[in-house]
């Protein structure tokens, strides 16, 4: 299966891009460096192209109560212009997928990962109950954009229509325009910084795109691909799925508790989150090399020649300073503060010395 | 006959240019930047170290995989690029000027059997694929 070209596929290219393949779409993985990238966005704003994402609308009557059943997280305290972070779960715990829910006058919007829409969907609409709830895919027609940074604001703010966009709290979001496109705003984000990410219709994205660069260059906003978003977001302790979190795992090993309410009322998978919660199976942990090297995913975690566990990510830490990794240990076999050690190479010899660290790696200054 | 002094490639990505005195620079190719993507660590020989030609000399570490270096040529170290070791980006942003990696002096002849940078070129294109 050859892999979907995304709406701003051309720009992309134009703007010098190197695509790389990524959850079924030919994505921009860098347009200068991931250093360069990576940075801007850390000291002054990045301009993202995640329109492969999937918008999932839940709507009718009963939508309150289906998503309740279907995520961890208490959808009920979901206020309109609200924004949540959750995860959904089959029977046994497994992560279908995390997600954000979105509450607007009109309902809900679930925002899922690519890589997971199809399966996605399809559990969605197994958990239908035959009447009172419609579900709508708008994957195909959202485009979605992310300007993340310390300068987003400023660099926003003047482009927009609707009302004052510093106004708009953190996890929540309101329709506005920007450069008169007719987008949801909202202030989101997977970098660790502030930010924002906007919704709009696929016909205009490129447009919007074209024209929140214009603006921005003279600020130093640059655009940055998937690689910068993964350095970013590592920094940033967040879950990559397929990596960090999978069918495999549930939320409470995965450091993820905070958003499984056990006392909200039933839920899929509930039951088996109430013994996870009783007795983990794993311990989710930060590292953080000591010397030169960086972690991959899959390496075993040692505890001297024992191995306790295996990164699910790690990459270098360019606000950091170091190689950085986050993956699963036997409970009470690294605590916070020790040292362990991590294969960096396929040669059994080259093992690295890393501190276990509370995530995230990075803290943007307040 | 071509120019000595000609920059050639190993089918391993590095590259070496005779300097005429019995030295020689080396470094990786602008295709092995590219394809390793951000560079973050050097290991490599500390000056007085020999190398042999297509023996592994050092490593280089990017953001996406570490790579094995591989000498073109026999020599002894004369030289290391401290501003590569220490802000490696410069391997990225000029690898065949400014991001070369070792100072050598020559032991032998240079090997027969490295590509001229049209052959290399040639053969980058087709590895990419």
């Amino acid at each position: 299966m050859s892999d979907q070209e995304v709406p701003l596929g051309a720009l992309h290219r134009r703007l010098g891009a190197r695509m790389v393949p990524f959850a079924g779409y030919q994505m921009p993985l860098q347009y200068s460096s991931i250093r360069e990238e990576h940075q801007a966005v850390r000291e002054r704003a990045g301009l993202f192209d995640v329109s492969h994402m999937g918008e999932v609308r839940v709507g009718g009557p009963d939508a309150m109560g289906y998503l309740q059943r279907l995520v961890t997280n208490d959808v009920g305290k979901l206020e309109v212009g609200q924004a949540q972070y959750t995860v959904m779960c089959r029977e046994d715990g497994g992560i279908v997928d995390d997600l954000l829910v979105y509450r607007d006058p009109d309902g809900y919007m679930c925002v899922v990962n690519a890589a997971r829409h199809d399966d996605d969907l399809a559990w969605m609409r197994r958990q239908l109950p035959p009447s009172g709830v419609g579900l709508e895919d708008q994957s195909d027609q959202t485009c979605l954009l992310a300007v993340q940074g310390p300068l987003s604001l400023r660099i926003l703010a003047p482009l927009a229509e609707g009302g004052e966009l510093g106004a708009i709290p953190y996890y929540h979001h309101r329709a506005g325009r920007v450069l008169g496109v007719p987008v949801r705003i909202s202030r989101t984000g997977y970098t660790g910084e502030d930010g924002f990410e906007l919704y709009c219709d696929r016909e205009a994205a490129e447009e919007l795109f074209e024209g929140i660069l214009d603006r921005g260059r003279s600020q130093g906003l640059l655009p940055a691909g998937l690689g910068a978003r993964d350095t970013l977001r590592l920094e940033a302790g967040f879950r990559l799925y397929g990596q960090d979190i999978t069918l495999e795992r549930e939320p409470i090993s995965a450091g993820l508790g905070w958003v499984v309410k056990l006392d909200k009322g039933d839920f899929v998978g509930r039951e088996a989150l109430v013994g996870a919660k009783a007795q983990p199976q794993l311990s989710f942990i930060g590292l953080r090399l000591l010397g030169r090297g960086i972690p991959r995913p899959h390496q075993p975690i040692l505890a001297g020649a024992e191995p306790i566990g295996e990164i699910t990510s790690g990459s270098y830490g360019f606000s950091v300073g170091a190689g950085i990794a986050m993956g699963y240990v036997r409970p009470g076999s690294a605590p916070k503060g020790s040292e362990v050690g991590v294969a960096l190479r396929a040669d059994p010899a080259e093992v690295g010395a890393a501190q276990v660290v509370a995530l995230p790696f990075y803290r943007r200054p307040t | 006959m071509s120019d000595p002094n000609l920059v050639r490639f190993t089918k391993t990505h590095e590259w070496v240019r005779p300097e005429g005195t019995g030295e020689a620079v080396i470094g990786i190719s602008d295709h092995a930047q590219a394809q390793l993507g951000d560079v973050i660590f050097l290991e490599l020989p500390a000056p007085g170290a020999h190398l042999a030609a297509g023996q592994r000399f050092g490593a280089v570490e990017s953001v996406k995989a570490a790579s094995d270096l591989y000498s073109p040529v026999s020599g002894e170290v004369l030289d290391v690029n401290q501003v590569a070791v220490t802000a490696p980006e410069i391997v990225n942003q000029d690898p065949q000027g400014e991001g070369w990696l070792l100072r050598v002096r020559l032991e032998g002849e240079i090997p027969t059997g490295l590509l001229d940078p049209l052959a290399y070129d040639a053969f980058a294109e087709g590895d990419s694929h």
